[in-house]
């Protein structure tokens, strides 16, 4: 058995083996759709979740690896979607088909909480998502408008 | 109005309406089985005078939104006018997603026809809902029904204050018969208050919040998960296989073969081992077990190097003529200055963000035969899944209950339900609800690809450099390929789409397709022969204004000449099933929007830019709509293609939603530079060598278009596309730029192949 702390709820694993990507784990063990799979790479991006704050991708981080980490996905980012990015998005109108937006709000989020005052290089380099609807600019100007309201 | 509702009657509609569970809940919840509201009972007491929409006594008004939402915002921009004809109040609407079925019309969510399509069916429907509660109104007043109009959820008296609630109406409204289209008023256009106002789509709460369901995320009780490991070449199949260890795999429970497909692939699904388990992980990991000896058929040595090659010769031969105007061939034998250009564009790939994923419920009796067939996805047209389904499954097509998710994102990709017929073989014979997921690298190893392509254009030219004569061809796999065994040959309606439908004030034209037989899936990618026949076209312009020495703008316009109509009719030409009166080929448009996107990029400074800046320009009229491109690009001194402003101005008629528009295009503008610097799948022994976004490579936030400047053109014009219409003029104005820019000259995408360093 398998202790994992998601969205800062303990849940109990049985028969799941620790080799298992923790994508696969929150998405058919635990039901947490919300993260996406894109590439099982980590090249795109969409399966994008917090550990201990920061962000992983979880299509290449492995059940054993968490540990006593606490994971943070799109559920746990807020309760009612009120998270400064989560509200950014929405200003900016920033979905298109929405698949990837997930994981682009968490990479942000997670860059945010150390640098809430990024230039278009931090952007360019920390967020190097993944969105074949080609939403990159209006993510640029979410995450301006998500970093004003949460230096302030 | 359509024959639909025409035909159908009140009762008997309602009668129709409970009996086939018409309509779905838009949100599914995990573990509950497709969340289908019960149709019967929400019919009883509704007023319900047409498929797209019904009001319930307490005044919400549900509309069916029976297109698919993959990005375009159509599960709102439809609805919505609906509403606006009903004079609904948008915060009391619920709106559906509709399940599959050939009553609602076309369900195809491709070609960017959704708007064109159903635009007045959508006003209709809400103008008989509208009309009816008037008649309703007048009648319990006893007052004439002109005396009565509808104003935001309510219908009110002229010369009184009385008024109702929609909801007041609904047990009154449901007695009357149901209008025909002539008795009905529109609202006019200077009325509109949600047409062409824009509005938050209305997932967009679920989507910020991760609880938007889409395919991979659609679940049915007790389901196993699925994935497939298919023949790596097109048309091989499996000579045997060894499953013990995959069988020994935590997780998995079963082990099946799938059937090749027997002749052309069609929406079959293409054959190989599948293996079921209790995750998609541990299926994954089974699948990637097995030992399979495989029959790599009569692809195997399909390899995309030699085939390029092939096609750039077949371009170079005489081919088979679909237009020909004065004797160009004659022209340019005698003409003094010829100027020719050889263009190509590599096998690309959908590769939607979401891969393709579906789940399907299959129940048989005591002989195994199908009872009853559920199946749950992200599909642009649920109809197909009904059609490739029902035949698999020795069932009626229309028995096949096909509910919709979103789709992550979808390019042509899920109008093509080969992943549904999948799910539903696995489920017949596990007597179990099966969800398929493709990966990644299913994904871009079994696409159904955009062809590979050669075309070769030549001028002859005038003293001014203007043509006298112009003969182009195409070359590149027919998508008819995937459906007739044996197809070699373009098709016209693929030829129109930017090749044989040249615009240019050139008198002697001639236009031909030349043969290539396809190894691969061809199938229709976002924009379709735009992408390859665009960009030739274009990039030629350039080259022959380069040659002529005159500005490419100038020299452009020049090219497409008078205002005028062109004539499609007589030059033997469709128009995309759309009538010339309604959707005009109309060089003055074409014109307009090549002038306001040079105005707004301020084109005047193009010939006196720094070298490795550069700015392209191009134009082009694709699924009825038309765009301009100015793309400004710096080149550095070792090649690095930055693309710090795009401007487009488009013309698509008139536009629902104006900020969905805007997404479109800027959306498009990024996909088509994707495609134009990285995108190429190779194939080499008959097997995609490109098989993830580690090769193949999209641009992300770092090499996208920095800045895109949408000019959407103010029209009363007919709606035309949007989605689709984006693509064309991108790239060949990108490469016009990078020529501007560094004197080199890309006629082979993608672009990344080419060294564009400079001193």
């Amino acid at each position: 058995m398998t202790k994992i702390k998601v969205n800062g709820k303990i849940h109990e694993l049985t028969d799941v083996p620790g080799d298992t990507p923790l994508l696969w784990v929150l998405r058919d063990n635990l039901g947490l759709t919300g993260t996406k799979y894109g590439c099982g790479v980590s090249e795109c991006g969409a399966c994008t979740v917090h550990l201990d704050g920061k962000s992983i991708q979880s299509c290449v981080t492995e059940l054993s690896e968490v540990g006593d980490s606490e994971v943070t996905t799109i559920e746990g980012l807020s309760a009612d979607g009120s998270h400064p990015v989560q509200k950014a998005w929405k200003q900016h109108n920033v979905p298109q088909c929405g698949y990837c937006q997930v994981g682009q709000m968490m990479m942000a989020a997670a860059m945010l909480k150390s640098n809430n005052n990024p230039s278009d290089e931090d952007i360019d380099t920390e967020m190097w998502n993944i969105c074949r609807c080609g939403t990159y600019p209006r993510i640029r100007a979410a995450v301006k408008a998500a970093a004003q309201e949460l230096s302030q | 109005m359509s024959t639909v509702s025409s035909q159908v009657t009140r009762r008997n509609f309602l009668a129709t309406l409970s009996a086939s569970s018409l309509v779905l809940m838009g949100k599914v919840g995990i573990g509950q089985e497709a969340g289908l509201i019960d149709a019967s009972k929400r019919s009883v007491d509704d007023f319900a005078p047409d498929f797209f929409v019904a009001i319930a006594p307490d005044g919400v008004v549900t509309i069916l939104a029976h297109r698919s939402e993959m990005g375009t915002g159509i599960r709102t921009s439809l609805p919505r006018v609906v509403a606006e004809e009903l004079e609904a109040d948008w915060d009391r609407v619920v709106i559906q997603q509709a399940v599959g079925d050939k009553r609602l019309g076309d369900q195809n969510t491709d070609g960017s026809n959704s708007i064109r399509f159903f635009f007045k069916r959508m006003r209709v429907a809400g103008a008989t809902a509208r009309t009816m509660l008037q008649r309703a109104a007048a009648k319990k007043w006893n007052v004439d029904a002109s005396e009565c109009y509808a104003a935001n959820h309510t219908i009110k008296h002229k010369g009184s204050d009385r008024s109702f609630g929609f909801g007041e109406l609904v047990a009154d409204a449901k007695q009357l018969d149901v209008p025909p289209e002539n008795e009905l008023q529109l609202k006019p256009r200077g009325q509109w208050r949600y047409i062409g106002k824009d509005v938050p789509i209305t997932d967009l709460d679920d989507i910020v919040t991760g609880k938007a369901i889409f395919g991979i995320d659609a679940r049915m009780d007790n389901q196993l998960f699925a994935v497939i490991a298919r023949p790596p070449v097109v048309g091989g199949k499996v000579i045997s296989f060894d499953a013990a260890k995959a069988k020994q795999m935590p997780g998995v429970v079963d082990v099946i073969e799938l059937p090749a497909f027997k002749g052309a692939p069609n929406f079959q699904p293409l054959g190989g081992v599948a293996v079921l388990a209790t995750s998609t992980w541990a299926a994954w990991q089974g699948r990637d077990a097995l030992d399979i000896q495989w029959d790599h058929g009569p692809n195997a040595n399909y390899n995309t190097e030699e085939f390029a090659k092939q096609l750039a010769a077949t371009a170079k031969q005489p081919g088979k003529v679909l237009r020909e105007t004065g004797a160009a061939t004659a022209a340019i034998d005698q003409s003094q200055k010829v100027v020719r250009g050889d263009y190509s564009v590599p096998h690309l790939s959908h590769a939607p963000m979401e891969t393709t994923c579906a789940v399907a419920d299959v129940k048989t009796d005591a002989v195994g035969k199908v009872t009853a067939c559920h199946v749950l996805t992200a599909t642009q047209n649920p109809q197909a899944v009904q059609q490739a389904v029902g035949p698999a499954m020795d069932m009626p097509t229309e028995d096949v209950l096909v509910n919709v998710t979103l789709l992550g994102s979808g390019f042509g990709r899920k109008s093509k339900p080969d992943y549904c017929v999948e799910a539903a073989m696995l489920s017949r014979q596990v007597k179990r609800p099966v969800h398929v997921t493709w990966t990644r690298e299913d994904d871009l190893q079994h696409d159904y690809y955009h062809a590979i392509s050669a075309i070769h254009c030549e001028a002859a030219v005038d003293e001014k450099g203007k043509p006298t004569a112009w003969l182009q061809r195409a070359v590149y796999p027919t998508i008819g390929s995937t459906f007739s065994p044996g197809a070699d040959t373009p098709e016209a309606w693929e030829a129109e789409m930017g090749h044989t439908d040249l615009p240019f004030d050139v008198p002697n034209i001639r236009l031909e397709v030349g043969q290539a037989k396809s190894h691969v899936r061809i199938g229709w990618l976002r924009s379709v022969c735009h992408i390859q026949q665009n960009f030739a076209v274009s990039s030629f312009v350039d080259e022959l204004a380069l040659a002529a020495s005159r500005d490419p703008l100038e020299y452009l316009l020049d090219l497409l000449g008078p205002d005028r109509l062109l004539d499609l009719k007589a030059a033997g030409l469709g128009n995309r099933g759309a009538s010339e009166e309604e959707y005009p080929f109309d060089i003055a448009r074409l014109k307009n929007v090549l002038r306001r996107v040079a105005e707004q990029a301020n084109w005047g400074r193009a010939s006196g830019l720094p070298k490795g800046h550069g700015l392209g320009i191009a134009c082009a009229r694709s699924f009825l709509g038309y765009t301009g491109h100015v793309i400004e690009v710096e080149v550095t001194k070792e090649g690095k293609v930055r693309i710090p402003k795009v401007w487009v101005s488009l013309d698509s008629g008139t536009v629902v939603s104006p900020d969905r528009v805007h997404a479109q295009i800027e959306g498009a503008s990024i996909m088509a530079a994707t495609q134009a610097l990285y995108g190429k799948v190779s194939f080499d022994k008959g097997q995609a060598v490109e098989t993830n976004y580690d090769s193949y490579r999209m641009c992300t936030m770092s090499d996208a278009p920095r800045e895109i400047f949408v000019d959407v053109v103010a029209s009363e014009a007919a709606p035309a596309g949007v989605g689709e219409t984006g693509i064309a003029s991108f790239a060949p104005a990108l490469c016009n730029a990078i020529f501007a820019a560094t004197g080199k000259r890309i006629r082979d995408l993608p672009i990344a192949d080419h060294d564009l360093s400079w001193s």
